[in-house]
């Protein structure tokens, strides 16, 4: 099996899973007094160290959620909410066209109760204008959120230009850097958001822990989950110490191995983006060709749609993902490959292969031919 | 509900895998009696069918078509059935609906019904053309017609029941696309009624196997 989907999840690093392993006995609460809680504590923090220092910031801005949606919400909602802005009808947030469905559905949410949500179109490539970002800017407007790079076709946001607009107004910003974690540099000094996503099982950690990044001095958040004094009193709930051991973990290990993971991760993703367009006729590139992450190529396969490729590459065994409507459940198709201006029809033929560390080049060979055998069958059944 | 079901049956992903009938030479060669086409590449699905018809009998029948899984191995499989024992009679298969196909295939998870609807019409406007091409348009006003609810806009149940199974899910919804009650709007409990009638029937269980 050829595993080309890890974009939408990673299989765990082998030090992780060691690591929880070892850990499955330290049952301690954390946020107890005795040496059972202690020891768990001391992990705990070791963890949060290691994921402040891979981001450039300080341990007590990181706060473990369980997962990237959480700390999206967690922000998008606090930002609106009790704490500073208890007139929630009275607030304006700005976004991109291009979000992943956990920032999106939430300002959907947030709009039936007034807010009003500015959503940035991208150009062709998939990228947003940082004029428009500062053209949107009104006295209302309480958030910026722009994601880092796009999961389905791995388009990277000018983040610094649209952060400086954001700090030069005094406007809070987010970014969702789930995708851009572990596969582009991210450091928090160069860079001042004031809030930060971050995703456990994108990294090759396990899947329900996540990261929200929020800068010392920044107003505070209402907690999307309120109770005990956890996590600064950010988010309430015995934490999840298994997740958070093993993604301080994985953390560790992308310190280790991500410059050369990445290397590797890229050659592999340009040889087969050339191989298949030398193969295949009548294809096209969805996203920018350089401002884009080194693991994701999102190609188009004119006249054939994608839940047929997807599941007969599944027959082939190669796991990939589509932007086709009949993946998605409704009747559109990817609000993405849309929102690049391209036809319908391209978004329904539109493929994401998104690349691991655990890929090699004889995955790559073996794809190529699955995937020039593949769209050759579906095209010759095509109605088109 | 999951919106993301996988559970093809056996039959379809058996007519996926290895489509039958599917139109291999040129049009030109083929020679069909008769030619039908429904949907467009822009909503994801298109199904072009192409028979061949003697003694009344549709004696062969060939098709190609874009789509996802689900509508290949409903053409597929709808080959199979119009061709079945020297081949199906045109009255009859005109009569072919979406229930029909479902229930050969082992039924179909609900998101992905409105696939198979495409072949049944594909293949009626199939038979229209022959009976065109054949001097026999007189046969073609023959199809029953479904009762009309909204009478301002000429909406029958059968449209209100198709729109459900392309996705149509409420009252509002189905207004946008087909106008329905927007005039007297004296209808409109009765469609209200209609659509949670068939959102139950359809989206009900994770599976739809047919009426």
């Amino acid at each position: 099996m050829i595993y080309l989907d890890n974009n939408a999840t990673t299989p765990l690093h082998p030090k992780v899973k060691e690591k929880i392993i070892d850990f499955l006995d330290d049952y301690g609460n954390p946020s107890s007094q005795h040496e059972f809680g202690r020891k768990v504590r001391q992990m705990v923090e070791d963890a949060r160290k290691n994921i402040a220092d891979f981001l450039n910031c300080d341990p007590d801005e990181i706060i473990f959620t369980a997962g990237g949606s959480e700390a999206n919400n967690t922000v998008i909602k606090g930002a609106v909410s009790c704490c500073a802005f208890c007139n929630v009808s009275n607030t304006h947030i700005i976004t991109s066209a291009i979000e992943h469905p956990s920032v999106m559905n939430t300002l959907k949410c947030l709009e039936q109760q007034n807010v009003e949500v500015t959503y940035l179109p991208v150009d062709e490539y998939g990228l947003v204008n940082p004029k428009d970002v500062q053209n949107a800017i009104k006295k209302e407007t309480a958030l910026i959120t722009i994601m880092y790079a796009n999961n389905e076709i791995g388009t990277i946001q000018p983040m610094e230009e649209i952060t400086k607009i954001a700090n030069e107004n005094n406007i809070p910003i987010h970014t969702d850097a789930v995708q851009a974690i572990g596969k582009i540099p991210v450091d928090l000094k160069k860079m001042s958001v004031d809030y930060l996503s971050l995703s456990g099982h994108k990294i090759y950690g396990p899947k329900g822990i996540g990261v929200l990044f929020r800068r010392k001095g920044t107003k505070s958040l209402c907690p999307l989950i309120s109770g005990g004094h956890q996590e600064n009193s950010m988010r309430a709930g015995t934490e999840n110490t298994i997740g958070i051991i093993a993604m301080g973990e994985a953390i560790k290990q992308l310190n280790l191995e991500m410059n050369s993971d990445v290397k590797k991760i890229k050659y592999l993703r340009d040889k087969l983006e050339s191989g298949l367009k030398k193969n295949i006729s009548n294809i096209s590139v969805n996203g920018h060709s350089e401002k884009r992450l080194p693991n994701v190529t999102n190609i188009s396969f004119n006249d054939i749609e994608g839940e047929a490729i997807l599941l007969r590459l599944d027959m082939h065994g190669v796991a990939i993902s589509t932007g086709s409507a009949c993946s998605s459940g409704s009747l559109d198709p990817s609000h993405v490959i849309i929102a690049l201006n391209v036809s319908a029809e391209q978004a329904h033929s539109s493929i994401r292969f998104s690349l691991g560390r655990e890929n090699t080049e004889e995955d790559i060979d073996k794809t190529i031919i699955a995937v020039t055998e593949t769209v050759d069958f579906l095209r010759k059944i095509s109605a088109i | 509900m999951n919106d993301t079901n996988w559970n093809y049956s056996d039959k379809v992903k058996e007519h996926f895998f290895n489509p039958k009938n599917v139109l291999k030479i040129s049009e030109e060669k083929y020679k069909a009696d008769g030619v039908g086409e429904n949907g467009s590449p822009v909503c994801g699905d298109m199904m072009k069918i192409y028979i061949k018809v003697k003694d009344n009998r549709i004696y062969d029948l060939k098709w190609k078509t874009f789509g996802c899984a689900s509508a290949i191995g409903s053409t597929s499989m709808l080959s199979e059935m119009v061709t079945a024992n020297d081949g199906m009679e045109l009255e009859e298969a005109m009569k072919i609906k979406p229930d029909d196909i479902i229930k050969e295939l082992g039924g179909l998870p609900p998101n992905k019904i409105h696939c198979s609807v495409l072949g049944d019409k594909a293949l009626r406007a199939a038979i229209k053309d022959y009976y065109r091409n054949s001097g026999q348009a007189d046969k073609i006003n023959t199809d029953k017609e479904s009762r009309v609810v909204c009478h301002c806009l000429n909406v029958t149940e059968d449209e209100i029941k198709m729109e459900v199974l392309e996705g149509v899910k409420d009252f509002d919804t189905l207004q946008k696309r087909t106008k329905v009650s927007t005039a007297c709007g004296k209808c409109e409990p009765e469609v209200r009624e209609l659509v949670d009638k068939y959102v139950k029937k359809f989206y009900e269980k994770d599976i739809y196997s047919g009426e």
